[in-house]
């Protein structure tokens, strides 16, 4: 039996929609089956909190008196892209402040960036615009500089060209001396290995061919409301599956956009990687709607059954040589200690699970309350494999 | 047995001098270095955790004062600031002790700072910079 999402929205909308998050399915699944859960359940809801690079926000930072076509412009010394109209701006989370060493004292600090400027905004902070331009007819002012908070910009929205990566890669170094990634330190000779995904919980591991998740898909956002606006860059859906189909290999990705106003510091973090730059840690959950059994058994999928590559960050990675040393799963990746060629590696994460069980948890308390309703998505995203079929 | 984390401050001329390895030989004293360094000013920087029994220790601590050099407790404190905290675990990677930990029924990062020994190898770590030097 199959339900449609405005069946779904009016149950939600009398109050007796059942949510269930992505862990509590695996149970339910487990002692009920497939075909009870699905009838009995409406919504899954997923959760994934981490260092997301592609992020950054469009704001609009008002007009001066008179008028400036911006062409330079800082935020707390932070350089943000000028190259559209007048006064609209794009800070990107990667940006490094103005004047920063970067890594000309190995490794760099990195300490504010794009994503500290996001952050400290959704704070409610006041920052510091600087604004230069070349001055026109039409926009004569030539410098600016005045003090902005969220509440008085403009407009002012998150819009991500590439998050919430489906499935990634395990960091290692295969290497005699230590090396500084995006996916944090990497001790020599197979020191340790660093893996950033929510695993279960994390939202395109549990639709596994978007069959659910497309443009207009409405979704907890950095602690906000937000939508799935389009496939993230480098979205790959040609890549080796397992069980239900879930990925292998680093392969989906979603680009995102909601209003600032309204998210939380605590879902949007400025991130300072070591030795490499500035990024934004973005809380990212999408409710799934339980359309029908296959839905459900996707999202069933526990850590034993999600394998990630282990990937060389000395010479592998940075050389895109594409070499994978094996595979683990993300059960053995959250034991602390994962098997590779006779040695016990100690694991870390980049990604929080206990912030992405939160998200999780907090998008099914919103359906719950009814302050969140599904939407139908305008359209899927590209899958291959879903459009050609599996097997 | 007693367990004590100092710091020593050894004066420019005292830096060749070989007096701390006294402390095993004549005090039975154990003691595992935490951080040493020389400034430019060629004065010496000793971070010890001593490990003996009390009165060896008062001897010990006596002599490394007759030679010159000053003692202070390890006041420096590596300590988590909660609010920034977001439980990735990226510290996990570089932590030398069980100091910093991941609870795995809770997947959250425990921090004990009894067994913390100030390396400071967190501080630069954390991606929002929670690990914190508190003198």
């Amino acid at each position: 039996m199959g339900k449609t999402i405005e069946e779904i929205n009016e149950r939600i909308k009398r109050g007796e929609a059942v949510v269930v998050t992505a862990e509590e399915v695996m149970d339910l699944v487990r002692k009920e089956g497939v075909e009870e859960t699905a009838r009995k359940v409406d919504v899954i809801t997923t959760g994934t909190f981490g260092p997301m690079c592609s992020s950054g926000a469009f704001v609009n930072v008002g007009h001066a008196q008179p008028r400036m076509r911006i062409s330079r412009a800082w935020l707390n010394d932070v350089p943000v892209f000028c190259g559209i109209a007048a006064v609209d701006v794009y800070i990107g989370a990667t940006e490094m402040a103005e004047h920063d060493p970067l890594n000309e004292v190995f490794p760099g600090e990195f300490r504010y960036g794009g994503g500290h400027v996001i952050e400290d905004l959704v704070a409610g902070k006041t920052l510091r615009l600087r604004a230069e331009s070349y001055g026109t007819d039409c926009y004569p002012n030539r410098h600016w500089e005045k003090d902005v908070t969220l509440a008085e910009i403009k407009e002012a929205w998150l819009f991500n060209p590439r998050n919430a990566y489906q499935n990634y890669n395990v960091a290692v170094n295969l290497s005699d001396r230590v090396i500084y990634t995006y996916m944090g330190v990497l001790r020599p000779e197979l020191g340790n290995a660093n893996y950033c995904s929510a695993g279960q919980l994390s939202p395109l591991l549990n639709d596994p061919l978007l069959r659910t998740i497309g443009i207009g898909t409405r979704i907890f956002l950095g602690g906000g409301t937000g939508y799935v606006a389009w496939h993230g860059t480098q979205h790959n859906t040609r890549v080796p599956r397992d069980g239900e189909g879930a990925p292998t290999r680093p392969a989906g990705t979603l680009s995102v956009i909601g209003d600032l106003r309204g998210m939380n510091p605590r879902y949007l973090t400025g991130y300072s990687i070591l030795g490499y730059g500035a990024s934004l840690a973005v809380g990212i959950g999408v409710p799934i709607p339980v359309l029908d059994e296959d839905v459900v058994r996707a999202a069933a999928v526990r850590d034993e059954d999600l394998k990630a590559p282990v990937v060389d960050y000395s010479v592998d990675y940075p050389q895109g040589t594409g070499r994978v040393l094996a595979e683990v799963t993300y059960a053995e990746l959250k034991s602390g200690s994962i098997r590779l060629e006779g040695k016990d590696v100690p694991t870390a994460s980049l990604s929080s699970y206990s912030r992405a069980r939160e998200i999780a948890s907090t998008l099914k308390e919103w359906i719950s309350r009814r302050d969140f309703l599904l939407t139908r998505p305008v359209e899927l995203l590209p899958c291959a494999d879903r459009e050609e079929g599996v097997e | 047995m007693v367990r004590h984390k100092i710091v020593l401050h050894f004066p420019h001329e005292q830096v060749d001098k070989p007096i701390v390895s006294r402390l095993v030989r004549d005090f039975g004293l154990d003691f595992n270095i935490l951080k040493a360094s020389i400034t430019p000013r060629e004065e010496g920087l000793l971070v010890l955790e001593i490990i003996g029994k009390e009165k060896d220790y008062e001897r010990g601590m006596a002599y490394i004062e007759s030679c010159g050099v000053s003692i202070q407790p390890l006041s420096q404190d590596i300590r988590r600031n909660d609010a920034k905290c977001t439980h990735c675990g990226a510290c996990i990677a570089v932590c030398p002790t069980d100091a910093l930990r991941v609870d795995r029924d809770k997947m959250e990062v425990a921090f004990n700072d009894e067994e913390c020994v100030a390396c400071e190898l967190c501080i630069k770590v954390c991606p929002p910079r929670a690990m914190e030097i508190h003198y």
